[in-house]
């Protein structure tokens, strides 16, 4: 298990998935996440688990919802177009509170754009493209051993939790091959028997649904336990990352794919005597704000980057709204173009003048 | 004068399954029988304990509080897709989609066409009742050539609408269904054969064999606004020449 | 004597009708009072002419009728 191999990042989602015990798995190919299905086509039928190619993206996470209902480590793949697709599974799953995960690996839009790696997914994701007030969680790897880790994660969190968690990677890293530690299973089980759908035997029926019509505040009492669950998550779950920001005077703050090239940023400018650093959310849902605000204490001027038109940006201002939201600069490239670093060297170096 | 005591026996009464509260159907709706008919299979084969139910969307979304078996909703159209996911995580449960118009041949065409062409061994119910009736009797793809509707006020127009389309027929191009036949709830007659068809179409499931389709004809006097007897006429004069009755396959 | 006899559930009836058409006696008509729920409901008026065809019983939308058949003497 500490053995060294060289995996593509969607592969590792994959496998690290069969080693959380996932057994049921759902999809519909779409670029640049096919490898997902591919490998799970092989690997599942291995493990005695479901494959199935489903006629949609659509299909596949309702076919999430029965599997989740039945008890089952239930998880779909595909990239922004598709998740747009399953933005009502989505919503239904928050609503019966079934646990889920849905992996992302965002590509160029809006609409069917290209198939080269983005984030322009981050609002979809995190402000939640499906109707009602629900999130998900929200995992935000940054390279191949990440997609692998995170992925056992997001299945105990799923599980814990009773909610839908998502792995936002991109084109990129779903298509890069880095050495990878398989990880374990964390060995921890949750007893689903108190409501998933098992047969009504010795027991009163079980019902997974969201539709709530009555009594009058039936809905309201769902909603109510969906937010305490939403707090108890954002006090527990947050993740996230420093690089180098000690005695930082810049703070770049990036996710993903971005958050690899900011540390070559931070490394090469810190050569030159900057003091940079990077701040690195891993939960783009529970958004880390308070920790960043803690970060960004003495620090004259944050540059979010991002692979979309400002998204992530908006937190990060959000987070401070008791000061300092206004040393908040954004540099971002739209449409699958990757950040270039040079580019970014000088925007910082120009803080300087 | 005086009466004689006789001895009787209770010879029918509400099938175990069947949960004892009033539903919310119309008077006359084919739901309430379809349900009792499903409920007492359900007695009959023994499965209540391992019976998962999927509600569509539509007026029977909250069939799952009538039967007293796990319940399961799916969002409009998916019950298929979300039967072929309890399914094949369970694959000791017996599944049932029951389904309406629209949940069937409308938003949930693909599903409904890909678990029956993938043969999952599911067991589908559809109640065809020529139009929506729970968001006020719109049009459906079921309803007729000339039918009025909320949607089509002036009749179902062909050339505007295209024509109603046939679910046994359409399912019946494919390979891997197992039995598939349609039925009607508007007299004892036909309720007693599609009695027999439910039954069928679960033993089915509990052999093990395939995917089981039963369509059945059923009325909607709200939707076609007229009283129930005048609806249960309907079916033979008007539904029943488009939709023929019977056995398509049984495998 | 009646070889049956239909119980019928007057508050649980929803005035649908579709018991009078289905007996193939003849013997179902509505009420003439209102049920709880201001419907008049199934009554039969001749039970000594009832079969326990289950006619009735098996047409109820609400299965709201039960049956009683005579055991023999």
């Amino acid at each position: 298990m500490s053995e060294t191999i060289l995996m593509k990042g969607n592969e590792a989602i994959a496998e690290a998935a069969l080693i959380a015990g996932c057994r049921f798995y759902f999809a519909y190919p779409i670029t640049p996440q096919n490898e997902v299905a591919a490998y799970m086509a092989a690997r599942m039928p291995q493990v005695e688990g479901t494959f199935l190619q489903a006629e949609s993206e659509v299909a596949a996470i309702n076919m999430v919802f029965g599997a989740s209902a039945a008890g089952g480590r239930a998880m779909t793949s595909s990239s922004s177009p598709g998740i747009s697709l399953k933005q009502e599974g989505i919503s239904y799953l928050s609503g019966a509170e079934l646990p889920a995960v849905v992996v992302n690996i965002m590509r160029g839009g809006p609409g069917l754009g290209n198939i080269a790696g983005a984030q322009g997914d981050y609002f979809q994701a995190t402000k939640g493209g499906g109707h009602g007030d629900y999130h998900v969680i929200v995992l935000a790897p940054a390279s191949v051993q990440e997609m692998a880790d995170l992925t056992i994660e997001a299945f105990d969190l799923a599980d814990r939790y009773r909610i839908v968690t998502m792995i936002l990677g991109d084109g990129f890293l779903g298509q890069m091959s880095e050495p990878l530690v398989l990880p374990r299973s964390s060995g921890k089980s949750f007893d689903k028997s108190g409501w998933c759908l098992s047969g009504a035997k010795g027991r009163p029926p079980h019902l997974i649904a969201s539709l709530r019509l009555s009594p009058e505040h039936a809905l309201e009492e769902v909603n109510l336990r969906l937010q305490a669950k939403y707090r108890e998550i954002e006090g527990r779950e947050m993740r996230f990352d420093t690089y180098r920001m000690e005695d930082a005077q810049v703070m770049l703050v990036g996710f993903g794919t971005c958050a690899r090239i900011c540390r070559a940023v931070v490394n090469h400018l810190r050569q030159e005597g900057m003091r940079v650093g990077l701040f690195r959310p891993i939960t783009l849902w529970p958004f880390p704000g308070a920790q960043l605000a803690q970060a960004a204490l003495g620090v004259k001027r944050i540059l979010v980057v991002e692979m979309n038109a400002g998204q992530m940006v908006e937190d990060v201002k959000l987070s401070l709204l008791n000061g300092g939201g206004e040393r908040v600069d954004f540099y971002g490239k739209m449409a699958g173009i990757l950040p270039d670093i040079e580019e970014i060297k000088q925007r910082v170096r120009d803080y300087e003048k | 004068m005086k009466s004689e005591v006789q001895a009787m026996k209770l010879v029918y009464k509400r099938p175990e399954a069947l949960v004892d509260i009033p539903d919310h159907y119309c008077p006359g709706c084919g739901h309430g029988i379809i349900h009792k008919l499903l409920a007492g299979v359900i007695d009959e084969l023994e499965i209540r304990e391992r019976t998962i139910l999927v509600a569509p969307v539509g007026c029977s979304v909250l069939a799952y509080n009538y039967l007293a078996v796990d319940g399961c909703e799916a969002a409009h159209g998916r019950a298929p897709a979300v039967a072929t996911g309890l399914k094949r995580a369970r694959r000791q449960a017996v599944v049932i989609a029951y389904q309406g118009d629209g949940d069937l041949l409308a938003i949930g065409t693909g599903e409904a066409i890909h678990a029956a062409n993938r043969g999952e061994k599911i067991t589908v119910v559809f109640v065809n009742n020529a139009i929506y009736g729970m968001t006020g009797g719109q049009m459906a793809p079921t309803s007729l050539q000339g039918q009025k509707t909320k949607t089509s006020p002036y009749g179902r127009n062909p050339a505007e609408a295209g024509y109603p389309i046939r679910a046994c027929e359409l399912l019946d191009t494919l390979q891997a269904p197992v039995y598939i036949e349609r039925c009607a709830v508007n007299n004892v007659r036909n309720i007693l054969k599609t009695k027999k068809a439910i039954k069928k179409g679960l033993e089915n499931q509990v052999q093990g064999k395939g995917y089981s389709f039963i369509e059945i004809l059923s009325m909607c006097p709200t939707g076609w606004g007229m009283k129930p007897p005048q609806a249960a006429a309907w079916i033979d004069q008007a539904m029943i020449p488009v939709f023929p009755l019977g056995l398509f396959r049984d495998r | 004597m009646a070889r049956g006899k239909p119980e019928i559930d007057r508050e649980r009836c929803t005035g649908c009708e579709l018991c009078l058409g289905a007996c193939p006696e003849k013997i179902l008509k509505m009420s003439e009072s209102f049920n709880l729920a201001g419907v008049y409901y199934s009554v039969c008026f001749d039970e000594a002419r009832c079969t326990a065809c289950l006619s009735c019983a098996i047409i109820c939308p609400e299965c709201a009728i039960k049956i009683w058949r005579a055991t023999a003497a």
